[in-house]
């Protein structure tokens, strides 16, 4: 030890003490029961740690106790505002894994409702994410809308959020007789307010200030943590498995895969992870469009459906374009009405794994909107 | 000295009298709070395809009423940790500050509660107390986003007080004094005597016009960094902070805090319409001027830009804290030079 009387002050190296800030599980911002554990140098993220689990419902564990058709009921609950978009990926898996080939009626109104859903999904989306950034008005334009695609859903299935209406080989029950006229309208009502949207929000100079040029993913990032869905598209990727691999009747339909081209900013930022989404509606209205013109009036949507859902030996993993990204059921089958075991691949689980890349060194107002831009519900990171 | 308080004409210059200038704007200012805090909740409503609410008294109007009821039976909470005394304190001293700006607001052309000839300079300075508060509640708090909150606040308050302190002082330098009656006279006789429009003068004036009207657009900005309010309400920022500097308080406590925001708006309000849009007078000279009239114009014009506020709130996104330091200092701060610059080099000429 050695004694030192002036003692020259190097301030480069003074170390400040770093904040931890715990926000959530009980936060405004964090959509859902999501924990984040963040560093705070001041203002400025230094880290991000996401701690999961507090909707943990042991679906797959649950799954294997069930029938097959009685897990739909708990794909629902997975990303309980995209129900539909669940759904498909579990029944048309185990219908390939049957061979089950379903009438056309059936393919058609299960498009539509998918991409109804996903309307409704992206309405939501861009909703909180201008919450997020502060505009409250965009939000409830956007909710009042969303509430006449529920109406539909209500209409057609009974149900608001969790609808229980595919069914391995068909649909719970046939659509109601004026349900193309309500879903033209809709497709109308949200151009409409998309336009609204658009100007209020979308193209509002603060808004874009706030997320133009934040949480920038660049899309080798992006496919290295397994990003998909918006989360990919907004980094320049034009990957839509619609598209990259159409399954139901996806070929059938002319659509545009929307990207992010960083417009007011860098490619990959906030805001084109939103646009990517709030073009996504406009081109889930021509798909929905399309679908409604070529769809067949008569037919049974029951007539496919089996009385027993037993598939054979074998192994399957089916991937579907949800809102939020890929997901994908892998379901193997011991020959027995009930699934040996049943993984889902949750997007937003994927999405979020990337959260803390992109937001060290953006300040915590950033770290907010990055984490909205993201789109996650606890419901499927969690399961 | 002649007198511009009726009380004091009628009743002398004793305790009564001081007393009555002293309650009545507490009485406006709990009427008006009532009202804005409904204005509020409708005009939202309005604005977002709602009804608002509807349940409590015809229209809802008794909305604002059962509000304060609620507030007052809550249980008054001071988390462990928390510093007691300053705790307890601050929402009276954010109140304070704000109320004490209504100590020289000339409601109409016999009444200013407090007369000093520097009363501009005087409501600027009070105003600047609330800050004090916030950062008292959000430390003492003892919680990480009231704390949070409160550096914010600190940041935000100078990079807002120096254009507006610009602005000021370039209606100063045009009215020649800083006494709020005196000008608020100045502009007597027309809405194109107001100092949005230049002042009264010749012709001559037109060349500053357009100096004043973008002076009163940056004091419109800064005011809304003033109040907190959204695009700059980033001290409470909702979905970052939670609540910001107030996320521990619950009950009156934090109705304190509430009114003395209503207040503010309703204090940057009375400036602007002071100092840029005539005060008392009315607009159309001597047509609807008197002092009853006085006092509707003043209301009128000052709730006109509590309207704004609100409006503005209910349409714009919050911008970050970073843009705001960006704004103030990089945009409102240069223009408010130039423009006291020129109202300067006009004085000197004409």
């Amino acid at each position: 030890m050695t004694e030192t009387k002036f003692v020259d002050i190097d301030f480069s190296r003074i170390e400040t003490d770093r904040m931890r800030l715990n926000v959530g599980p009980q936060h405004p911002s964090t959509h859902g029961v999501l924990r984040l554990e963040v560093e705070l140098d001041g203002e400025v993220v230094t880290n991000v740690i996401p701690h999961i689990g507090y909707l943990h419902r042991c679906f797959e564990k649950i799954a294997e106790n069930m029938n097959y058709q009685q897990v739909i009921p708990y794909v629902d609950r997975m990303d309980y505002i995209s129900s539909m978009n669940n759904e498909l990926p579990y029944v048309m898996a185990v219908e390939k894994l049957m061979g089950i080939k379903v009438p056309e009626k059936v393919e058609y109104i299960r498009v539509i409702m998918a991409e109804l859903n996903r309307i409704a999904n992206h309405q939501i989306a861009i909703a909180t994410f201008g919450l997020d950034a502060g505009a409250f008005t965009p939000f409830l334009y956007l909710f009042r809308d969303r509430e006449y695609i529920l109406w539909i859903f209500e209409k057609a299935t009974g149900g608001r959020l969790l609808f229980n209406y595919f069914w391995v080989g068909g649909l719970a029950n046939d659509v109601y007789p004026t349900f193309k006229e309500d879903v033209l309208n809709i497709v109308k009502q949200v151009r409409k307010t998309n336009k609204d949207i658009e100007e209020l929000l979308i193209y509002n100079k603060i808004f874009i200030d706030r997320t133009a040029n934040v949480g920038v993913l660049p899309a080798d990032v992006a496919i290295n943590y397994g990003c998909s869905g918006p989360m990919l598209r907004g980094s320049g990727i034009p990957f839509d498995l619609r598209k990259a691999e159409p399954y139901s009747i996806y070929d059938r339909f002319d659509f545009e895969i929307p990207v992010g081209k960083g417009e007011v900013g860098t490619v990959g930022d906030c805001w084109d992870r939103n646009i990517v989404r709030f073009r996504e509606m406009e081109q889930s209205c021509r798909i929905i469009e399309q679908a409604i013109e070529q769809m067949p009036d008569s037919g049974d949507v029951q007539s496919a459906i089996p009385k027993k859902v037993r598939p054979p030996k074998g192994e399957i993993y089916f991937r579907c374009e949800n809102p939020k990204g890929e997901l994908g059921f892998y379901i193997i089958s011991d020959g027995k009405d009930k699934p040996y075991r049943v993984k889902g691949r949750a997007p937003s689980f994927v999405n979020l794994s990337v959260l803390p890349e992109i937001s060290r060194g953006y300040l915590f107002a950033d770290l907010i909107v990055i984490l909205g831009s993201i789109d996650i519900v606890l419901g499927e990171i969690d399961r | 000295m002649e007198t511009f308080n009726v009380f004091e004409r009628l009743l002398g210059e004793n305790i009564l009298s001081a007393a009555i200038s002293v309650l009545l704007p507490l009485v406006f200012l709990i009427i008006y709070a009532l009202i804005a805090i409904l204005g509020e909740l409708k005009i939202s409503a309005w604005i977002q395809e709602r009804l608002g609410p509807m349940r409590t008294g015809p229209y809802g109007i008794l909305q604002p009423l059962a509000e304060v009821i609620k507030l007052i039976q809550k249980e008054d909470i001071v988390p462990a940790g928390a510093n007691k005394l300053l705790f307890n304190l601050a929402p009276y001293v954010i109140f304070a500050g704000s109320f004490a700006g209504f100590a020289v607001i000339p409601f109409t052309a016999a009444f200013v509660p407090a007369e000093i000839n520097i009363g501009l300079f005087y409501i600027f300075a009070i105003g600047a107390f609330a800050v004090i508060g916030i950062v008292m509640g959000g430390w003492a708090s003892n919680n990480k986003y009231s704390l949070l909150g409160a550096m914010r606040s600190a940041s935000q308050m100078i990079s807002y007080e120096i254009p507006g302190a610009l602005v000021i002082l370039s209606a100063a330098v045009l009215a020649n004094s800083l006494d709020m009656q005196k000008i608020t006279l100045l502009q007597a006789g027309g809405f194109w005597n107001w100092f949005l429009f230049g002042g009264p003068g010749s012709w001559s004036k037109i060349w500053i016009v357009p100096f004043t009207i973008l002076l009163s657009i940056i004091y419109l900005i800064a005011s809304l960094a003033e109040t907190n309010r959204t695009p700059f309400d980033i001290p409470e920022g909702e979905s970052e902070l939670v609540a910001g500097y107030h996320t521990e308080y619950s009950g009156m406590k934090f109705a304190m805090f509430f009114f003395a925001e209503y207040s503010n708006m309703f204090i940057v309000a009375a400036i602007l319409t002071v100092v840029f849009l005539g005060g008392w007078t009315s607009p159309f000279g001597d047509f609807m001027s008197g002092f009853w009239w006085g006092v509707f114009w003043f209301i009128f014009k000052a709730m006109f830009i509590v309207f704004v506020q609100i409006w503005l709130r209910w349409t714009l996104p919050r911008v970050r804290v970073d843009q705001l330091m960006y704004l103030g200092w990089k945009v409102l701060l240069p223009f408010a030079l130039v423009c006291f610059m020129m109202i300067s080099l006009y004085r000197i000429i004409y």
